[in-house]
Formats: C-alpha cells, structure tokens, sequence
C-alpha cells in the first residue's frame, strides 16, 4: 500500500497501481524476511534488556555473553535480510545450536527459574525447526539446478561468421573525444627511432 | 494496463496501472512490443542504488509503436511509427545534446534538484531508473509515455524483428560505447570482465572494431560458451587466476583495454577476499559497490591503457588502488550511454547482415511471467541470459 504514498512524487500523466499482482517473493523469501526482522528484534532486545534475560532464565553474571548474541542476531538478521538470505537463514541455524547449548547450561537442578529456562529451550527448537524450513526453502529456490547448461556454442552473432566479422567495422571513426592516450593510440605505431626522436 | 512494478527490495508485481497520458507538447504513447530485463535492473530488483519508490515501473529497454503524439513531436513522429526507445530521455538542444553527450542532457532530468545533491550536477532523465534519474515510468509496460519524444526515439524500418534491434535501446550501444572508447587499436589486447548481456555486445563490439584478440572472463559455463562462439578466449575465474592468465595471453604485458561489464554487484567468493569483505561492508551499509573488477582491471591493465566501465556504479567505493591508476598513466572512461550517438551507425551494421544481436535472446516470455524472470535472471537459473518480454 506504500505506493499510495508514493504518488505524490508521480506526475499526473504518470502510471499509478490500482491493483497488484503476484509477487516475485516466494513463500521462502517471505518466511526469511520475517525471520530477519525477528533476528533483528531478538538482538535488539538481547542488546538492551540482557539483564532482564539473564535474571529470567537464572544465568546472573551472563550479560555480556547475552549482549554478544544480540550482536550476533542483528548480524543474522542483517543477512537474511539480503539478496544472500540462504547465508543468513543458515547462519540463523547455527546460531540456534549455540543458543541450545548456552541454555542447557542453565538447565541445572539448582537453577530455580529451570522452568522458564525449559519454556526458552522449547521456543529456540520452534524457531530451529523454522529457521531450517527456511533456510531449505530459500537454497532451494534460488540455487543454480546442478546438469549441464543449455549449449550455446552457435549463438556467435555474427551472421557472416566469426573471421568476416573480425575487424569489420575499422571503418568507424573513434571521435576524438574517446580516443585514446597518444602512449598507446598514436606513438605506438611510430617506428622506435620515430619515438626517441626529441619534439 | 499492465506494467512490472517495483514494491521493495526483491518484490516486483505485474500490476493493473492506470495508462500513461500526454502530459507536455513534445510526448508521445508508445504501445510496447518488446521489452526486455536488463543486467541493470538487478541493482533496483536488489534496492542497491537509492530513491527507488513502491509503485515505480520498471523497465528501459523497449520499442514500440507511436500511437499518440504531442502536438511539437508531430513534426518527427507520427501514428504508426515504429520506434525503439533509448534508455536516455534527450532534449537534443542542450549543449551537452549539440557535443552528442546524450546521457548527460541537462534538460531531461525532472528532478534535477536531487540529481543535483547527489551527484554535484544532474544527468539526463533515464527511463525507470530511480528518482534520481526523473522518475520516469520506465518499459515494462504496455504502453509507455516517452518524454522529449521528437529526440527520444530511434525509428526503424518494418520488416526487420523486433529482436534484432529492440538492443538497441540500451545493451547493444552500451557494448559498442565500451570497445569505442577504447580507442582499439589492432594490436591490442581487450579483456572484458563479465560476459551479462552487456559483455557479449562488449565482445561482438571489440570483434568488429579489429582487436587483435578479445578474452572474456566470467565463471557461468553458458556464458563463456556464449563468449567463445562470439570470438572470444575464455577466462573461468573459479579454475584459474585471472591476473596470470591475462599476462600469460599479452606475453607479460597486460591487455591494453579492459572493460567492466560486471559493475556494482561483482561475483563474490572466498576465494577472493575482498569480495566477501565488499560484501559485508554493502550489508553494513558502510559501501554501496562491490568494486573487485575494478581492482583487478586497474592491477592487471597493462601501463598507459585504458579502462572502460559500462558495468553500473551506484555511490561508493572502497579500496581503490589510486596509486596504480596514477603511475601506471591509466585511462579511465565511463558513463551511462550516449545511445543516440551511435545507433544510426550499429542500425545499419545490423541492416547490412554485420551483425545480428538476438543471438543473446535466451527467454521470451510474457509481461505477466516477468516477476518470476527477474527471480530466474537473478539465480542465473536456466542458463538465462537475457529475457525478452511480450506484453
């Protein structure tokens, strides 16, 4: 709908939407757009509230490794977010595993906030399981299929062939405003003793 | 009517849009025939170069048929007329029109007040490429409104396919203009990075224009097949080193002309570390460009030469080896295309049978599969090379 906006920066005898077709983002492309931006959030909120994380999850004492992995969701987040999704949604995955392992830490029987460490874990495998639909999904769909390519060992161009076209077209005049330094264009035509020769 | 549309980064919909109307005495209707998905649609598909809008419509490299013209066009244009339409929108009286700097028209670009922030002076209007650029509703569509139309059209006679000269709205004169300032000479070596559609016009190009030997360097199979068949040695960059392989080609020396026909989005691999560190900084946002082919370009280009970059640039770039430019005297030459500078020239080189640029056709599909094509041209998938869109 962000279109409607736009308009204001169309004249009036240009084109404007009055209904929109189906995207060229796939399903993949969508779920890796919202997992970048979810990454982005979770980094955002692990930057600035790592000692609410921490106190929650009983692992006081952690908040510089909770900010590191703030920085490091922005970083996924960022990634997916690009044309290279594919690196940033299994960049996603891995980060995952460091997060499983990071709260299984916390899983101790002294723990007294164990449980909401359980209800974290639970929410990671979700987002894991997600991240891995994704990142399948988006390899898939933008990968060069492996096989041999189409041939196109006959597409020369030239309707004469490649050795009538050689040179064909020395009748045109370079204009002198694209003509090259004399070093190359002019001196080294010139016979050696030519060049030496003081001007 | 229906037209590509952008919604955001990597969202593009074929959507019912209102149809465009003569707003200025010097427009015309174009019905659209042919367009096609361009190497440099991607950056916008990617959101890499800014002031890209939800709802623009995409697309620069289209013809057509005229049928509505402004009353000041009417003298060049009439109903019926058959027109490819240049990418650059062109008043063809500004000064920098007169000297055939098309792509630099200081007249054409709508919001020129933003172009003037951004880059110091504003360029010319470009069909849907940003507000940077104007704004314009771009191609893929079917119909477009082509401002400045009694400049902006190249006519081209009935009987010849649209696929052999739709290119020549953009792909075609953007390779031409490449090998041409170049200046190439017919001892010289011309390596060209990346072999998109744009390289192998840039290949055929310096072909034609005599160039001693031609090498081609990508790592799609396809492609370099595409390349060798259009007179090109092949460079795989995944099974060997560019930079020795292109001295063992020059007997030591380096090839006198390098073109870029990669730009903004080069190849990124592990194998090349700058690469992955270009792209982590574009994340960041702390970089627009990944600008690995110039580097090597600039690294391998043999002293005195000259460098020349169709490939797209959008801002900022890190890392580059001033120092060797400087001392190696190296000339480098840019710019978006002054295609009108070159078409009547390249219209009669395909009239005359020198050269047919269809052969880069891999796709044609309709205007309602374009949301997918841009998916599939983007992947590489399907040996996709260049997609032509019916609308």
């Amino acid at each position: 709908m962000a279109y409607y906006i736009s308009n204001i920066a169309r004249s009036k005898g240009d084109p404007k939407v009055l209904h929109a077709g189906p995207s060229s983002l796939g399903a993949a492309d969508r779920m890796a757009k919202a997992l970048g931006w979810f990454s982005i959030g979770l980094g955002i909120a692990e930057l600035v509230a790592a000692e609410r994380i921490t106190r929650a999850l009983g692992m006081e004492g952690k908040e510089a490794l909770v900010r590191a992995y703030g920085v490091r969701e922005l970083g996924h987040g960022i990634v997916s977010l690009s044309p290279d999704k594919h690196l940033g949604l299994w960049s996603r995955v891995a980060g995952d595993g460091l997060d499983i392992a990071t709260l299984m830490t916390a899983m101790r029987h002294d723990n007294p906030k164990r449980d909401n460490v359980g209800i974290a874990l639970a929410a990671v495998l979700g987002v894991t399981l997600l991240d891995i639909i994704g990142a399948q999904g988006v390899t898939a769909r933008h990968s060069r299929p492996r096989g041999r390519p189409r041939s196109y060992r006959d597409r020369t161009g030239f309707p004469q062939g490649v050795q009538a076209a050689r040179g064909a077209a020395r009748d045109f005049q370079v204009p002198p405003d694209m003509r090259a330094a004399p070093t190359l264009a002019a001196v080294s035509d010139r016979a050696p003793q030519e060049r030496a020769r003081p001007h | 009517m229906r037209a590509l549309v952008w919604h955001g980064k990597e969202d593009i919909r074929c959507d019912t849009v209102t149809d465009p109307e003569i707003e200025q005495p010097r427009d015309a209707i174009v019905k659209v025939t042919s367009c096609a998905i361009c190497g440099s649609d991607l950056h916008l598909f990617h959101n890499f170069i800014p002031a890209m809008l939800p709802g623009d419509v995409m697309g620069h490299e289209m013809m057509g048929e005229v049928v509505e013209v402004g009353p000041e066009a009417r003298g060049k244009l009439k109903k019926g007329d058959r027109v490819v339409v240049p990418f650059t929108i062109i008043c063809g009286e500004c000064d920098q029109c007169k000297r055939g700097n098309f792509s630099v028209c200081q007249t054409t670009n709508r919001k020129k007040y933003l172009a003037d922030k951004v880059f110091g002076h504003a360029t010319a209007g470009l069909f849907g490429y940003t507000h940077l650029t104007g704004g314009y509703p771009g191609g893929q569509a079917e119909y477009l409104r082509v401002p400045f139309a009694d400049a902006t059209h190249i006519k081209v006679p009935d009987g010849i396919p649209d696929e052999k000269v739709l290119f020549l709205g953009d792909i075609f004169p953007t390779g031409w203009q490449a090998a041409v300032q170049c200046d190439i000479q017919p001892t010289d070596t011309v390596a060209i990075w990346g072999c998109g559609p744009v390289g192998q016009m840039a290949i055929r190009s310096a072909v034609l224009l005599g160039a001693k030997q031609v090498i081609a360097i990508d790592h799609l199979p396809e492609r370099l097949e595409m390349a060798e068949a259009g007179g090109a040695i092949t460079i795989n960059f995944d099974e060997e080193s560019v930079v020795e392989r292109l001295n063992e080609l020059t007997g030591g020396e380096g090839p006198e002309k390098c073109i870029d026909a990669v730009g903004m989005e080069a190849h990124v691999s592990p194998s090349m570390p700058d690469t992955v560190y270009d792209r982590a900084k574009q994340m960041l946002g702390a970089e627009s460009d990944r600008p690995h082919i110039l580097r090597e370009m600039i690294y391998v280009c043999r002293p005195a030469g000259v460098i020349s970059i169709p490939g797209v640039y959008g801002g900022l770039v890190d890392k580059i080896p001033m120092g060797q430019v400087m001392n190696k005297g190296l000339t480098i030459r840019t710019g978006q295309t002054h295609v009108n500078r070159w078409t009547d020239d390249l219209l009669r080189r395909i009239e005359e049978g020198q050269i047919d640029p269809s052969f880069v056709i891999t796709h044609t599909v309709s205007l309602d599969e374009g949301p997918e094509m841009y998916k599939v041209f983007r992947d590489k998938q399907d040996s996709c090379i260049k997609v032509v869109l019916k609308p």
